[in-house]
Order: C-alpha cells, then structure tokens, then sequence
C-alpha cells in the first residue's frame, strides 16, 4: 500500500500558500513600458574617451575574442617650448568594438593604462542586422554620456 | 530479446507484477538530445520495455565546446573570463580553482580581505545554482509553481553579485593575487575602485533573512507535500559504497550518508573562520537530494550573515606583476563546487599562458552513475533520478 | 412549438455556451495561474489582457495543418472528434432550472456515465495513430487511467442515486431541496471528495496528467497535433472541466437552487446560481493543479484500485443503510 495515512495538513498548506500570493504584488517588470534600473556597475556597453586614448593597442591584445580593430596615426604637434623638439601625438583613426563578438568580460577596461574606456549599464542597443552591432568610434563617444558617476564605497 | 520480469528484483513496480514470460523485443528510446528535462542536450539511449528501462547508456559531447584546447591558446587573464562559462548556473564558483591554482605555483598570499569576498560571492553563488534546482526539480516531477517562487528568491541574489562585480552569471571578478581592484590601470585620481559598494552589507542582510524564510516555504510547499514525497522517496537509492566508487561528489555524495565536504578539508578559502553544519541524508535516495540542498541553502545564507559581519580590511589585490608568467611546474587544486567537487590541474612551463589545463568537472562524473542506477526504473523515475542529480551539461561536456 | 424548433433553439445555446463557459475557464485558469505565481499573464491583449482566449482561438485557427506521414491518416483525424462528441453530449441533461434542460431524461445519471466514457476512444486513438513512440506511451498510460477511474465516478454516484431515490438529474436537486440540506452536508461528503478526484484523474489534469506528463513526454499523446486539431482538443479540455463540476454541483451541492430565494423566480437565477457553483469548484480544481506534482502512473492505479474503489463500495453500503434504517 502506498503511504497514504491520513496526513492532510502536508498538501492543505502547500495549497494555502499558493492561494495566498494570489493576493500578493506581482514582480514582473512590465518590459517595454517600465525598464530595470541596473546597478552602476553593470557591464551594458563600453565608452571610450578618444582624448586619452594613445592607441597602445593593449586593450586589442588582451581581448579574448579579439573584437577590438584600432588603427592610428603619429601627428607632430607643435613644441611646449619655443626652440625645442616637436612632439609626436597618436591619433586615433578606428576603433571599433564588434559587439557581436564582444564577451561583456571586461578586460579591456581593466588594462588600459590611460583610462580611457568606461564601462556604462546601458543595454538597450539591439540592431536587426549583426553589421550594425559594430560601433565605431562617434557611436562609443556617445555613450560616454552614459557613463555613471563613482559611487560611494562600503567603507 | 526475452523479458522475464522477475517480481524480487524489481521494488519500484507495485506488488503485484506478474511473472510472465514473452518473447518480444525491447523499444529502443532516444530520450534527448532535445527534451524537456535533460537539462541541455544529453542523449539517453534507452532500452526499454513498456514502461521499464533495462540499460540506459548516455551519450555525451553534444555541447564539447573545448575549453582544455582554448585554455592552451589564452593568458591568464583570458583564462578567468572563459572559464566561468563551465558551469553558467553558478558563475563565480568556477573560477575560485583556477585561480588558485595560479597563485598556488606563483606563491602568492592573498590578502585576508578578499579572501572574505571570494568566499561572500562563493556563497551566493552556491544560492544561487541551489535556487535554480529547486524550482526546476519540482518542475519535472510536475508542480509547475515552485519555479516562479525560486526565480524570484534567485533574483535577489543575483542582484548582489552583479552589485559588486557588474556581471550577473559571468562575474570575471577573481585576479591572481586577490579580487579585481579596480576598472581601468591608468594613473587618474578617481578611479573606480571595485569594492563593495556602498549598502551592500544591509542588503545582503535583508536579503538572507529573506532567503532563509522562503526556505521554509518551500519545504512547506514541495517538501510536505504527499504527492512528491511519494514520488521522491526510496527512488534511485544510492548506497555510499557505490557513490564513492564511482567518484560521485558533491551534495549527492552527502545524501548518500558520507560527511565529506571540501569546505572544511581543504583551505582555499577561510572556512574554518565560520560555524556551518554540513547537511547529510540517511538513504541516499532523491528526496534526500533535495533536502541536503535546501538545507545548503540554508547553511550558505548563514555563512553570508557570519561572512558580512567580519570582512576586514585591507588590500584588494596582492602585488602582482602586470604581465603574468606562472613558474614551471604542476599542481591540482579542488573546490566545492554547488554541483560537486570541481579540480583544475594545471600545468605551467613558464609562458603567458598554461602549457595544459585539465578540468575536473563535478557533474561528468557524477552521472557516469546514472547506467548503475536506472537499472529496472520506469520513465517517469527515471526523470525523478536524473533531475535529483542536478548537472548542467556544459559541466558535463566542457 | 414545433419539435424542430424547440430542438434548434436548444443546440444554438448549447452551441453557444459551452465555448464561452470554455473560454471564461480559460481565463480563470490562466490569469488565475499567472497571479498564483507573481506574474501578471497576458497583458496586452485586450482590457487587461482579458480578451486573449480569442487571440488563441485565432491562432490556432490560422495554422498549417500538417499530419505525420506515417499516421494513420482517418484515425488521426477522428480522434479528436470523439472527445469532442462526448463532452458536448453530456450538456443535454444537465439542468438550469427545472425546466431549462435539455431533455430531463428518466435515466439521466446512467447516461451521464454512458457517455462520458466515450472519451477514452479519442485519447487512445489519438495516441496510437501518431505514429511516435511517445505518444503511443501517452495513449497507453491515458486509457489505462481513463479505466481505472470510471468506476469510482460511478460507485460515488450511486450513493446519491440511493439517497434521492431517482436517476434524474432534477429530481435529485429536488430531492436535495426536500432534504433542506445539499447531499455533500446531508451524508455524501465521502462521496463528494471521491467524485472530485475521480473527476480530476478522468479530466488527465495534474495531480493526474500522466498522458500528457509535460515534462516527459512532450505533451503525450496530444504531441503530433497543431491548428484547429489541437484547438478541439484544447476546448474540450476545459468545456470537460466545466461538466464535470457542474455535475458535481448539481449531484452534490444542490444545482440550482439555493435555500432563501423564492421559487417562482428559478428560471432567472437557476442559471447564475449553477454557474456560480460550477465556478467555484473549478476554481478549486485549478488551485490544486497548480500546487501538486504529478502521480507515477503506478501510484495513480494504486490510488483507484486499492483506495478509492473499497471507499466508494463502504459508501453505498452505508448509504443504503442508513436509507433503510431511517
């Protein structure tokens, strides 16, 4: 025989549980009207800063999926000081990051010795063709603006 | 291929099974690749009559994505965002080996203080793959409600983790030496420091007490109920013999009435600081699986309330050159996984990236039990078992 | 009125009621469900989402109809057919009121049971005929269940029969208003929580639901159907869920009446009154679906066999005892 003494309080509370979050609030986020707020250390997209890029090509290298195409140029600028040697400048022609490649893993940011890519929780950037997922550089200017401020520590 | 169906052997069919012999042949049935409740894509080849199995043999490798190939061609630091990707229920646990492993052959003492946070988000992601069993376990034996109740619960955990390291499932948060410091390497003065931010401590409190509360309404829930104790007990019974024999870890190990847990033995991480019990079954069968791990859950909340109170302070990371070369050598480092006992061997020759890296997964072994014990079982035992088990096939297949 | 026309009448509002009574416990169990488990549902579709039973409808209606190539192509199509026969069949003699039934039949619970067993044919065709491994289990597993519950349906029945002294299905509920009392408080709650679950099992819901263990078999012996095939299966499934507990509210809760109202307003609130019942105990089945496992198949036949039938058999010995005796 199965074990079927009469234990009814087992399913009866099982049963009322279910019954009483049908009162409850429900947790969905209603998607397209309401959005999630992520925290701001979400990795949604990367931001560069072109000024304090100097195309040393080290986030490239590091990349595990190597999603990230940079080509440079050295311009001369005029010297600090009248009479001395004029200096060279790297300056920036393509960097693109091929987010249909891109890991979300975040070691491009953590080497770059001159901080110039930021992270930002923004995720809404889905395209209908997969070309159109490869971000150049104006398209990563841009989301600097969404970049968060630090936020204050635990201690 | 006769079938005689012999009424000692069998304790699953009820008493009155007949002795009856027939000549037919048995059906062979592909449970998978693509099913419901194999939790991915493993093959089960079954043989079976009616609604009896007589061998189940699994074939694996559906989802071979070749990590022990990738590892020979990646850095270090590569390494760590790859392999969290091995068991994607629990992110952070998986690297917690690898890496030290690496700091095993470099010699290097981790500070105290990220010690505390690896074992804080260890922790939560033990919760967390516990979570996504709960709810999934009931699914297959057929309470379609436990699911929600877990995804909820599992959000808020996961809510924390992607506070402190930004990523969800795929934390990459470990370094050699410690915790990743911060994002960005370059000499500006506001820099974002990757500690913990700012009202994590009174979250995480809020959010075990809830945790520890909604362990008990699943125990009243799935757990009290009549239907799925019946479903659950004496089913797929496995003896501690035959589990140590056949390399089972893990909360099955522990169901199974053996007390071996990595967390106490060995001290990747600062365990020994903390007052845990470790949850062991009588039986062996699949309701003691799901009762060892929600009383995991319960232990892991407890942890993190311990854990929160005591982190101290200090550096992030220990002083680490900025391009790693591991010395020569060899070494094997395991970790409690949430599934089970998870190893790395790493062998090292000196260059920026291992010469071999073998991994040890928790959940391959652990179904290499499976022919052993879905001798004789019916289908829908057979899913009771397999779910009970609880294994991701990308551990399984790497 | 002419016997044709009365007759016309009669199928255009059964014609008409049994889907929107189909739909409406759609509804319930659906947003119902939804609510259950902290999730809003379908939302966008109508006011507030109430409107998508129609969505549904039309996409089912709009798909392709694709038929295995090695089914057995006339028995695949008739299956769901035969389901469908037998649930509207049973909308014939369940009363509104006392005079808004169909046919008031003399032997109205012999033919409810008569018919309502007709629908293991359809299951078990349904499954054989798909040529698939896992609905033939399906199809199995359904007719061996579907058997092993007719007998508690009828032995759970026949208590009432004895109390009420009559087959008919209004003179039970009139019975029951001589008692004062509804027969589930007047003797026959045993009887009540055995028709329940035999209903349950008989209707292949969860805690029941083997043939179409949705985890396991992939929907059963339902998998190889699609479009308006899976849509009649679909409606059938809930028009069954609302016979069966309007059934059960006739045999057992009193029908239509209810004891403070007058009676010579029965014909206006019979209606609501039975819907009402039929309702809440549909409400209820939907409860426990959504909060129990499933049954092995092994565990099922042992619960009909070794439980439910002696407790249905001890019933009308009982029943007939206390009937002589008092």
């Amino acid at each position: 025989m199965p074990k079927f003494k009469l234990r009814i309080p087992g399913f009866l509370k099982g049963m009322l549980i279910v019954f009483l979050n049908l009162f409850k609030k429900n947790v969905t986020v209603n998607y397209p009207f309401e959005k999630e707020k992520l925290t701001p250390r979400a990795r949604g997209v990367i931001a560069l800063d072109e000024e304090a890029c100097t195309s040393c090509m080290l986030c490239a290298r590091q990349c595990p999926d190597w999603c990230i195409y940079i080509e440079g140029h050295k311009e001369l600028q005029p010297p600090s000081r009248p009479g001395g040697r004029e200096r060279s400048r790297a300056v920036l022609d393509r960097f693109d990051i091929d987010y249909a490649l891109c890991m979300y893993c975040g070691i491009c940011v953590e080497v770059c010795p001159f901080d110039a890519l930021f992270w930002s929780p923004d995720y809404e950037y889905s395209e209908y063709k997969m070309t159109s997922l490869l971000h150049d550089k104006e398209k990563l200017n841009e989301w600097m603006e969404t970049v968060p401020e630090i936020q204050p520590l635990e201690n | 291929m006769t079938t005689t169906i012999d009424p000692e052997n069998l304790p699953f069919i009820s008493e009155t099974s007949v002795s009856v012999e027939i000549e037919t042949e048995g059906m062979t049935l592909n449970i998978g690749p693509q099913h419901p409740s194999t939790h991915g894509v493993l093959r089960l080849v079954a043989k079976v009559d009616g609604e009896q199995i007589f061998n189940v043999e699994p074939v694996l490798g559906y989802m071979h994505r070749g990590y022990e190939k990738l590892a020979e061609v990646r850095t270090y630091p590569q390494i760590t965002t790859l392999v969290n990707r091995i068991d994607w229920v629990s992110g952070f646990s998986n690297e917690i080996p690898f890496i030290a492993a690496t700091e095993k052959l470099m010699e290097v003492e981790v500070p105290e203080r990220a010690k505390y946070i690896r074992l804080i988000l260890t922790e939560m992601a033990r919760i967390a793959s516990h979570f996504v069993f709960n709810g999934a376990y009931p699914l297959e034996i057929g309470a379609l409600t436990p699911l929600f109740y877990a995804m909820e619960d599992r959000e808020r955990v996961l809510d924390l983790i992607e506070s402190v390291t930004g990523g969800r499932f795929h934390p990459n948060f470990n370094r050699i030496g410690g915790v990743k410091p911060a994002a960005g390497a370059g000499p500006a003065t506001k820099k974002d420091i990757q500690d913990l931010p700012a009202g994590f401590y009174q979250e995480t409190r809020d959010s075990m007490e809830t945790i520890l509360k909604a362990c008990d309404k699943f125990e009243d829930l799935v757990g009290g109920n009549e239907v799925f104790i019946a479903r659950t007990k004496n089913i797929g019974v496995l003896p501690s013999e035959v589990a140590s024999a056949y390399g089972v870890s893990g909360p099955i190990l522990r169901a199974s009435g053996v007390k071996f847990d990595l967390r106490s033995t060995t001290d990747y991480l600062p365990y020994k600081d903390f007052d845990y019990e470790i949850p062991t079954g009588e039986n062996g069968d699949c309701y003691d699986r799901w009762f060892v791990r929600l009383q995991e859950i319960r232990e892991s909340a407890k942890i993190v309330l311990q854990a929160i109170d005591a982190v101290p302070s200090g550096p992030l990371q220990a002083k680490v050159p900025k391009i790693i070369k591991v010395p020569e050598g060899e070494c094997y480092v395991r970790a409690e996984n949430p599934k089970g006992e998870m190893g790395y061997h790493l062998i090292s020759e000196g260059g920026l990236g291992p010469y071999r890296l073998k991994i040890r997964t928790a959940s391959f072994s652990n179904i290499s039990v499976l022919p052993w014990l879905l001798e004789g079982v019916l289908i829908p035992d057979l899913l009771a078992i397999m779910g009970s088990f609880d294994f991701v096939l990308g551990d399984v297949d790497r | 009125m002419s016997f044709g026309l009365e007759l016309a009448i009669k199928v255009g509002v059964i014609a008409a009621i049994a889907p929107a009574m189909a739909l409406a416990l759609t509804i319930i169990e659906i947003k119902g469900s939804a609510y259950m488990q902290r999730r809003p549902g379908p939302l966008h579709v109508g006011l507030r989402g109430l409107i998508f039973p129609i969505a549904e409808v039309i996409k089912f209606i709009q798909k392709e109809d694709i038929i295995p190539t090695k089914a057995d192509k006339s028995v695949f199509k008739w299956a769901p057919a035969y389901i469908f026969i037998s649930v509207f069949g049973l909308f014939v003699i369940i009363p509104a009121s006392p005079t808004l039934i169909v046919r008031d039949l003399e032997l109205g619970v012999f033919y409810l049971m008569a018919i309502s067993s007709f629908s293991t044919i359809g299951v078990l065709t349904a499954g054989w005929s798909s040529a698939n491994k896992y609905s033939m289990m399906g199809g199995l597993r359904a007719a061996a269940q579907l058997i092993a519950y007719e007998l508690p349906l009828i032995l759970a029945v026949i208590g009432v029969v004895i109390q009420a002294e009559t087959m008919s299905l209004v003179g039970i509920v009139e019975a029951q208003k001589e008692w004062g009392v509804p027969f589930v408080i007047a003797g026959q709650g045993v009887a009540f929580v055995i028709f329940m679950v035999a209903a349950t099992a008989e209707m292949m819901r969860v805690p029941f639901d083997m043939p179409i263990g949705e985890s396991e078999l992939v929907s059963g012996f339902l998998t190889e159907y699609s479009g308006i095939r899976f849509l009649l299966f679909y409606i059938s499934e809930y028009i069954n869920l609302f016979v069966m507990c309007a059934i059960a509210s006739t045999l057992f809760l009193g029908g239509y009446h209810i004891p403070l109202l007058p009676v010579e307003w029965v014909n206006f609130y019979g209606p609501l009154v039975l819907i009402g019942k039929t309702f809440a105990l549909a409400a209820i089945l939907i409860l426990i679906r959504w909060s129990f496992p499933r049954f092995r198949e092994d565990q099922l036949q042992n619960i009909a066999w070794k439980i439910l039938i002696p407790l249905s058999l001890a019933n009308i010995l009982v029943t007939a005892v206390m009937k002589v005796v008092f």
